[in-house]
């Protein structure tokens, strides 16, 4: 008993020493700190899932001297955040929203950063013939009509937006249908669950990558004009929100814009799935 | 199955290439979880003791309040001081929102009722002839009170190790107030959320291995203390 006492406070000394050393050594050497360090970034939680904001925030930081926070929510919940002052600087991707925030003076200088599309994933017999429909009109209609299964994000979130959008678009309106479930949960668990269901589902590919060898899924249809993805930053206004960290939120923003990280965004992941998540929009 | 397995070896070999990101996040995990279990002792273990011991009105009607927050879920404690803390918030001011502080304060706020409830039982399992033998054997207050704390220590550990079970598994909260930012607010528990997220389902069970090591190390640590009776 005594011997399994001391090994367990020995495992702790060294989980405590460990982090203790790495701390000091991760913190890099600052550039000049600036006055108010902190810059809150609401935005979806593609950027970060895929891992590419995780990549960028050393950079920007060591860079600037800024702070990022990086608050992966979902786009809904990021321009709530947004229209609230509760963030300093957006990157989301649903478009329409973000115009109207816009509009309504929440956010200024909005700016496209990148592009990536998304895909419709689902069994691989295609039950509802999604793949031979002459457009994305036709294909949601097949799935429709013969009431294939089709799970939904369900959250709010900028792929659902944008599915919603579609079955609007081509004049359907499938909630409350038995065979349209909204699931509630992230891309990557909405996508198990397809696949356990063996339903149809919309997908950004980043995420569809990065579980393609998960899961019993088959891209089914892609390249649509209506499947672009497009993401945007924008800044919130600090004449609305005077406690907003509007000179950090900028320098981010121009960081995101900049040649090189436009450039490190389209080679982001590129070697592991042999085709880029992300293609940048900045200086078109 | 070929999951698990690649999660054995996910986590044994995150261990011992001494992955700087695993170690970062255990640090955290463990500095939040056991400050919010010390806090929630220093606080609790004397109000549960009061509650325990005192007959007084209104104290059932107390102790039957924090046996209700025992339930209370917490993404509830989440949200509301997710509310609070929000710069339009009450306590915007203290900007506090996605700190480990946030976390530390969630953490607390769910181990607290754990830490009084198990007291007062302690407590409260204590029999009057006890404090009247005692008396009668001629021991000082310091001595009488000596007498006690050996008798319910079992119980105050008890307590201890409930609360501290309950603030390190807990995500909800966590997420919600802390963010789950990169090496600042991301613990074991919302780090395993999103490699799930990621499909990085081998990272997430060598996760989930690491974190439950650590919990029942620090809960065995807890229970040789309440053994050996010191």
């Amino acid at each position: 008993m005594k011997r399994i006492f001391v090994l367990l406070s020995l495992f702790f000394l060294l989980i405590f020493g460990a982090a203790g050393c790495q701390e000091k050594g991760a913190t890099p050497a600052k550039t000049t700190t600036p006055k108010n360090p902190e810059v809150i970034l609401a935005t979806t939680t593609s950027t970060v899932d895929t891992g590419l904001l995780d990549q960028l925030k050393p950079e920007f930081e060591q860079k600037t001297g800024y702070k990022l926070k990086i608050v992966a929510v979902g786009t809904g919940q990021a321009l709530k955040m947004g229209e609230k002052g509760e963030a300093d600087v957006l990157l989301t991707h649903a478009p329409k929203d973000e115009e109207a925030l816009v509009a309504k003076g929440y956010v200024i200088d909005r700016q496209p950063v990148m592009h990536n599309d998304f895909i419709i994933v689902g069994p691989k017999n295609d039950p509802a013939g999604v793949k031979s429909a002459k457009d994305l009109n036709e294909a949601l209609k097949r799935i429709y009509e013969k009431k294939a299964l089709f799970i939904s994000r369900g959250d709010d979130s900028g792929t659902d937006k944008k599915e919603k959008s579609l079955w609007k678009a081509a004049g359907l309106n499938p909630k409350g249908q038995s065979w349209y479930k909204e699931a509630g949960v992230g891309m990557g668990a909405c996508l198990q669950l397809a696949s356990e269901k063996q339903g149809y589902s919309l997908t950004d590919r980043g995420t569809y990558l990065a579980y393609k060898g998960k899961i019993d899924l088959a891209l089914i249809r892609e390249k649509d004009p209506g499947l672009i993805n497009y993401y945007h930053v924008m800044l919130v206004n600090p004449k609305k929100y005077p406690k907003v960290n509007y000179e950090g939120a900028k320098k981010f923003a121009e960081f995101l814009l900049s040649p090189e990280v436009q450039k490190e965004i389209s080679e982001f992941k590129k070697n592991l799935y042999g085709q880029s998540l992300f293609i940048p929009d900045a200086h078109k | 199955m070929e999951f698990i397995w690649e999660g054995i070896k996910e986590s044994i070999r995150l261990i011992l290439n001494g992955d700087p990101e695993l170690y970062q996040i255990l640090h955290l995990t463990l500095k939040v979880s056991l400050t919010a279990t010390l806090l929630a002792a220093i606080v609790g273990l004397p109000l549960g003791a009061f509650l325990g011991r005192k007959k007084f009105w209104g104290q059932k009607i107390i102790l039957g309040i924090f046996n209700a927050l025992l339930g209370l879920p917490p993404v509830v404690v989440g949200l509301w001081l997710t509310l609070f803390l929000w710069r339009s918030g009450p306590l915007g001011n203290l900007n506090l929102l996605y700190t480990p502080k946030a976390m530390i304060l969630a953490q607390f706020c769910i181990a607290l009722p754990e830490v009084i409830v198990f007291t007062a039982v302690a407590f409260s399992q204590i029999s009057e002839s006890f404090f009247r033998q005692v008396k009668a054997l001629g021991a000082s207050r310091k001595q009488q009170l000596y007498l006690l704390l050996k008798e319910v220590r079992l119980g105050l550990l008890a307590a201890v190790i409930a609360g501290f079970g309950a603030a390190i598994s807990e995500v909800g909260a966590s997420i919600m107030v802390g963010g789950n930012i990169y090496q600042e607010t991301r613990v074991l528990t919302t780090s395993i959320l999103l490699e799930v997220g990621r499909g990085n389902f081998g990272l997430a069970i060598g996760l989930s291995l690491i974190l439950m090591v650590i919990s029942f190390s620090v809960v065995g640590i807890l229970t040789y203390w309440q053994r050996k009776g010191y």
